[in-house]
């Protein structure tokens, strides 16, 4: 029973992590982007490439993941992205879907269509009982590495000039370059930040959600589920809905596998239903 | 004031409009053409037929109604598998039947439905619709003593169509079929889109706010449409599940949808014979693509995607206003009909 809610916080963190680039790109520019697991899949091939095939240890791969999900997103935000925020909707999505179709073809060109892995150090490996609680070594990692991130964007937020500037072109775009914010940089850093983060996410995630090139396609539809019933407004509303997802999937998998990921689409439909905005986000229409 | 309240002029534009095109007749006439001059293509050219009848459908809802759906395919999912079990099972063994039971199962589906689209932004219809196909390719994977599961419904023989064609293994009977069941549907398309009823919805696209303060009964007219094109949707699937004698799972897929969204906008939407040459379009292209590297095409499609976004999507359909201007210059009566109305204005 405390296994799986210790499996499902670590399942939580690591979709948050993975989601919260997205989650801030559609509150502040309004942006569909459907090609978010596209830089998570960069991340965790990039890791497998650097581990497997060079040696370079796993704890050095992971920041080096998260640099090339950065770099990428930086560089094709700059190039494409930025001719498609004024377009509409339909557009965009039209937009992110080529991208997503054309990142599984070229990943599976140069990668291969089978299911990769990443060598992990052996004292990651396996679990230890804790009062009688099988904990995973790798996911408590993963939940420390996830935790000090969120913690840490959670400062970054409320606390530096960066993050209020942010916060304040989220809120309202007009104003805050009325104010003088250059929210174009200040999306483009974003953007980026929040594709390196899901690059490391997917770096962290390949043990165990697997990575193939059909992933963005896969996860496509957690990341809106995160989005969609956590708002955009916040970063907390994103982070409970993260781990709400991340239980009720495990959860939901081992008590009730007939049902499988039934149950949290129909969440999914329901909260957008009831609530258009997310679950926790301010009443506000935007 | 005691007349009745005389019914509006719908004025020459709209006439012209509703009129048959000479391009028009040339075009069905074509189609039915390639019946009889490409023998050996019989497969491929059903399988167009079907995709454009699915792709109608979305248009009736995108391209008149303005609402935006990542999840088309359940509708067409649902046909296919009603089709497919219907068969199976013998309750109604008679191909056309069993359509129209398929087509009507799908419409239900399409009415319960439309009420989670009628709230809610672009995003939010997009992630709705997404997530109900999701859902129902969840409902048919788990139920795997009803539909097959993983493995798809196995075991589906077609009876002969009307009791006397056989669906003969060159595909001749099932092309002859789609293509009289897309001819049919695409009329009463054509009916319903140069209706008052498909008028009333393009002002709705163009303006839910106006349109419900001229008296337009928004919500209504939107469930109807999107339950009509659900029914579009639930034929052309019931059509693949009878001329293949087989449902997967695939018909579901999230692929599925998006690809259909694409050959909507190689065609243009809002004309009705956008989905058609889109459907053709796509599926040569495909086919192309395909034969030339069969594992990673969907690179290609994604590229094409990407650049007509790029490009402008209003940009690239003008690709066919040389064709309107030689349909103008053919139909002799819209020349007159619209130079009339320019005089008029002026």
């Amino acid at each position: 029973m405390l296994t799986i809610l210790f499996d499902g916080i670590a399942y939580g963190m690591l979709l948050f992590v993975l989601a919260c680039g997205l989650a801030v790109t559609l509150g502040l520019m309004n942006f569909v982007n459907l090609a978010h697991g596209a830089f998570a899949m960069a991340g965790g091939y990039a890791t497998v490439i650097l581990v497997n095939n060079w040696g370079v240890p796993f704890f050095a791969a992971l920041p080096l993941a998260f640099l090339v999900a950065a770099l990428l997103g930086l560089v094709l935000e700059r190039s494409l992205y930025v001719h498609v925020y004024r377009k509409s909707h339909l557009d965009q999505v039209l937009f992110t879907i080529g991208l997503v179709f054309m990142s599984v073809a070229a990943v599976d060109y140069v990668m291969g269509s089978s299911q990769v892995f990443v060598r992990l150090p052996p004292w990651l490996q396996g679990q230890f009982n804790v009062l009688g609680v099988g904990v995973g070594r790798y996911r408590l990692l993963i939940i420390l590495v996830c935790g000090v991130l969120t913690v840490a964007l959670q400062l970054v937020l409320s606390r530096t000039r960066f993050g209020s500037r942010l916060r304040a072109a989220v809120d309202d775009a007009r104003v805050a370059r009325g104010l003088g914010i250059r929210v174009d940089s200040v999306f483009a850093i974003t953007f980026a930040v929040g594709s390196g983060l899901a690059g490391l996410g997917g770096a962290l995630g390949t043990e165990i959600v697997g990575l193939d090139p059909t992933f963005p396609l896969k996860f496509m539809i957690y990341f809106l589920i995160v989005v969609t019933v956590g708002g955009t407004s916040s970063i907390t509303g994103p982070f409970l809905a993260s781990l709400l997802l991340g239980i009720g999937d495990v959860a939901g998998k081992y008590y009730v596998p007939t049902l499988g990921a039934f149950v949290i689409y129909t969440i999914m439909i329901a909260v957008l239903i009831v609530r258009p905005q997310g679950l926790f986000s301010r009443g506000g229409v935007r | 004031m005691s007349l009745p309240p005389a019914r509006p002029d719908p004025g020459p534009a709209r006439a012209s409009r509703a009129r048959w095109h000479p391009l028009e007749v040339l075009f069905w006439l074509a189609a039915l053409a390639c019946y009889f001059v490409l023998p050996s293509k019989h497969l491929i050219l059903t399988e167009i037929a079907i995709l454009a009848l699915f792709a109608l459908s979305l248009d009736l809802i995108l391209g008149y109604a303005g609402i935006v759906s990542l999840g088309h395919a359940a509708f067409f999912g649902f046909g296919a598998y009603v089709a497919g079990l219907l068969a199976k099972h013998q309750l109604a063994s008679e191909p056309l039947a069993a359509l129209l039971l398929a087509g009507l199962a799908a419409l239900l589906l399409g009415f319960l439905t439309s009420f989670l689209v009628l709230r809610g932004s672009d995003l939010t219809r997009i992630m709705v619709t997404l997530g109900v196909a999701l859902v129902l390719r969840e409902i048919a994977n788990r139920y795997a003593w009803l539909t097959g599961g993983a493995d798809g419904l196995q075991g589906v023989s077609i009876e002969p169509l009307l009791g006397l064609f056989r669906f003969d293994m060159f595909g001749r009977t099932a092309h002859a079929y789609t293509l009289a069941v897309l001819f049919v549907l695409f009329l009463l398309a054509r009916r319903i889109a140069h209706s008052p009823f498909g008028l009333s919805l393009q002002a709705i696209k163009g303006n839910q706010l106006r349109a419900t303060a001229v008296g337009i009964a928004v919500n209504a007219r939107l469930i109807s449409i999107y339950s009509i094109a659900a029914f579009y949707a639930g034929v052309a699937g019931a059509l693949l599940t009878q001329t293949t004698a087989f449902a997967s799972l695939d018909v579901f897929s999230f692929e599925r949808s998006a690809d259909l969204l694409l050959v909507l906008i190689i065609g243009g939407t809002g004309y009705l014979y956008g989905g058609l040459i889109g459907a053709l379009i796509f599926k040569l292209m495909q086919d192309y693509l395909s034969a030339l590297t069969p594992q990673y095409w969907p690179f290609w499609i994604g590229l094409v995607l990407v650049v007509i976004v790029l490009v402008g999507r209003d940009r690239f359909s003008h690709w066919t206003r040389p064709l309107h201007r030689l349909a103008d210059r053919l139909d002799w009566r819209a020349g007159q009909a619209r130079r009339a109305t320019v005089s008029e204005r002026h």
